[in-house]
This record gives structure tokens, C-alpha cells and sequence, in this order.
């Protein structure tokens, strides 16, 4: 059984193998000069006043398919949660805190801050330096973690009032929507950059409803992270399953 | 030899497809899905070079003095990131749940459907 298996493996896999071969032999070489998209892109980030393009792309000229992306990520989170949730033969036990060593602990809470602000600093630069909503978001979340590392888990629910990023998980998805529809009401298309002022290129203020766009996903992405850590790390360290059942 | 990247990327691919299909374990599979998901990173990233090229970020170089590297597919690798990692949490919650209900993460062992 087992041994067919691996030989149906070989055949499909040396099929697929050579088919892959075929079509990289037929793309275009390594390193070339032509890039039509690529040169579009930069020419219609650069009259938008967006420094950064691929926030350009991300977030004015692909801004419909980040509404996918993060319908995608609100989803996925919203079935984690779901799957994740206290199961009727489950109860909460209290989590014992554990005793730290003192250097994780010191170097926790001093990078615990740093990590903090690095985060917001990538999430409302993401139009003029690399990063942006989706990096800075996880950086700032995955922050606040430190603390169950350098204290314990009490510690980090106090900070992470798990009402609080679920709202703010769904509002931002609101917020990029509503932006979305302030275009349809400002007389042009849904998700057009073309209702802000463009501003000075290379400042913070530049590329019209990128900031905005940006900040939305940055706050979904923290709060995602933070539910989705959270779900799992209550699966870790609270659920117990009931005994004699 | 100007299609070895691309040959890279089908060969992490084929990796992650030899993993998914003789995994013994249901994390392990997870994992593996992953490194199928790798491997379009680096087509993607392949893709979007251009010789001598620097990031297509113009804060700190002047607009049209360097040659800069196709942001169309970076921007297509960051929502393949984004996808990827919330894929993988949900199916690695799926996971615990199959781990609790069955006791097992061998898909071998599962074979009946229950409730």
C-alpha cells in the first residue's frame, strides 16, 4: 500500500517536475530589463506623490484586491476563533504564573516599548519607506508579547482586553470599506486615489488616501495577530478538558 | 544561467509537494504547505528582478536615476505572505480541534467521520 503509494508519488511528481522545468525554460531570463508593468507602476506612484510603490500598488492601484486580501484575514481569523472557542466539555483553569529568568525578563520589557513604537513607526511610514500596514501591524502586535514572555500570562491579558482588538479588528475593516465608498460619494469610483489631495512627495501627508488606507490595515493586521494569538495561547495555557469525561 | 531561480522555486515547490503527500503528521503537513507557499515567493521575487536594481522605494534615491525592481510582484508576494500566514493559523486551529476530538494527528488514522 504504502509502496504504491510512493511510486504514484514519483510519477506525479516527476510529470509535474518536468512540466515546471518546461514552463521556467520559457519565462523570461533572470535579471531582464523589461518590466511593462513594473515601469507603469513606478510612473503612476510617482505622479500619485507615493515614495513607497509597492504601497502604491498595494493600496491605489490594487486597492480592490487588499479588500480581498483582508476579507481573506478577517475571515481566517473569525474561523480560528471559532474553531478555537471553550468546548462544552472544556472549563478555564487559572494559569499558575512561573518564575522568569531575571535577563529574559529585563530584556523583555526594555525591547517590549522599542518593538511598540517600531511598529507604529513602520505602519504610518508605510507610503515613504519600505513596509507598511501588513509588517508594521505585526511588529506592534507580536510587541505586546513580550510581556507573557517577561512576565507571565496575567500580565499580558491586562494589556489585551480581547473585547477591545475584536471591535477594532472589525471596525478597521469598516473604515477601509467606508474610505472605499467615500470615493463613490465624492463623485468618482470606489477605491479611487483620487479624492485627497496628493500632498508633498516624500512627506508624511503624501499620497492622497494611501496614509489612510494604510492605517486601516495596520490596526486590522494588530488586532488580528493579537486574537489569533490569544485564541491559541488560551488553547495552551487556560483550557483544560474536563476529567472523567 | 538564467533560469536557475526559477528552477529553485520549482524545486522548494516539488519539496513541499513530496512533504504534504508523505507527511505522518498533521503539523508536520502544515509546515509543508508552507514551504509549497515559499516557493512562490521566490518565483514572484525572481520574476520582478532586473539586473542591478535597488527596492522601488524613491525616499531616498532620485526617481529614474538607478534601475529599480518590479514592485507589480513584490506587492503580489506581500498578499501571498498576508494569505499564507492566516491560512496556516486556520488550519493549524482545525488541527487542535482534530487533535482533541480524535486524539491523533496522523491522517492515516483518520478514517471515520464523526461528529
Amino acid at each position: 500500500m504504502n509502496r504504491l503509494r510512493l511510486a504514484l508519488l514519483a510519477v506525479g511528481g516527476a510529470g509535474l517536475a518536468a512540466l515546471l522545468v518546461a514552463a521556467c525554460l520559457d519565462l523570461p531570463g533572470f535579471g531582464g530589463r523589461s518590466h511593462p508593468y513594473g515601469t507603469r507602476a513606478v510612473h503612476a506612484s510617482l505622479t500619485r506623490h507615493t515614495a513607497n510603490t509597492i504601497a502604491s500598488v498595494n493600496f491605489d492601484q490594487r486597492a480592490y484586491d487588499t479588500l480581498g486580501e483582508m476579507s481573506i484575514m478577517f475571515a481566517a481569523v473569525l474561523g480560528c476563533v471559532v474553531l478555537l472557542r471553550q468546548a462544552r466539555d472544556e472549563h478555564r483553569e487559572q494559569p499558575q504564573p512561573a518564575e522568569v529568568a531575571r535577563p529574559v525578563r529585563r530584556y523583555a520589557l526594555i525591547v517590549l516599548p522599542v518593538a511598540l513604537v517600531t511598529g507604529l513607526y513602520v505602519i504610518a511610514h508605510g507610503q515613504l519607506s519600505p513596509g507598511g500596514g501588513f509588517q508594521g501591524g505585526v511588529v506592534a502586535a507580536t510587541a505586546l508579547h513580550l510581556l507573557y514572555l517577561g512576565a507571565d500570562y496575567r500580565a499580558l491579558e491586562r494589556v489585551r482586553p480581547l473585547t477591545v482588538f475584536e471591535t477594532s479588528d472589525a471596525l478597521a475593516v469598516s473604515a477601509y470599506l467606508m474610505l472605499g465608498l467615500a470615493g463613490v460619494l465624492g463623485g468618482t469610483a470606489f477605491l479611487a486615489n483620487t479624492l485627497l489631495p496628493y500632498g508633498t512627495f516624500n512627506t508624511l501627508s503624501s499620497g492622497g488616501a494611501v496614509p489612510l488606507l494604510n492605517a486601516a490595515i495596520g490596526i486590522e493586521v494588530a488586532s488580528a495577530v493579537v486574537v489569533l494569538l490569544a485564541n491559541f495561547l488560551d488553547q495552551a495555557v487556560e483550557i483544560e478538558e474536563e476529567h472523567g469525561s | 544561467m538564467h533560469v536557475l531561480p526559477y528552477l529553485v522555486a520549482a524545486y522548494v515547490f516539488l519539496t513541499g509537494c513530496y512533504g504534504l503527500a508523505t507527511s505522518r503528521n498533521l503539523i508536520h503537513a502544515v509546515g509543508c504547505l508552507a514551504v509549497c507557499q515559499s516557493s512562490t515567493y521566490v518565483l514572484l521575487l525572481a520574476v520582478g528582478y532586473r539586473d542591478g536594481g535597488t527596492a522601488p522605494v524613491f525616499s531616498d534615491i532620485k526617481p529614474g536615476s538607478r534601475p529599480v525592481v518590479d514592485p507589480v510582484v513584490q506587492a503580489l508576494t506581500l498578499t501571498d505572505i498576508v494569505v499564507g500566514a492566516t491560512v496556516t493559523a486556520l488550519l493549524l486551529a482545525l488541527v487542535l480541534q482534530i487533535a482533541k476530538r480524535h486524539g491523533t494527528v496522523d491522517p492515516d488514522e483518520l478514517r471515520e467521520l464523526r461528529g
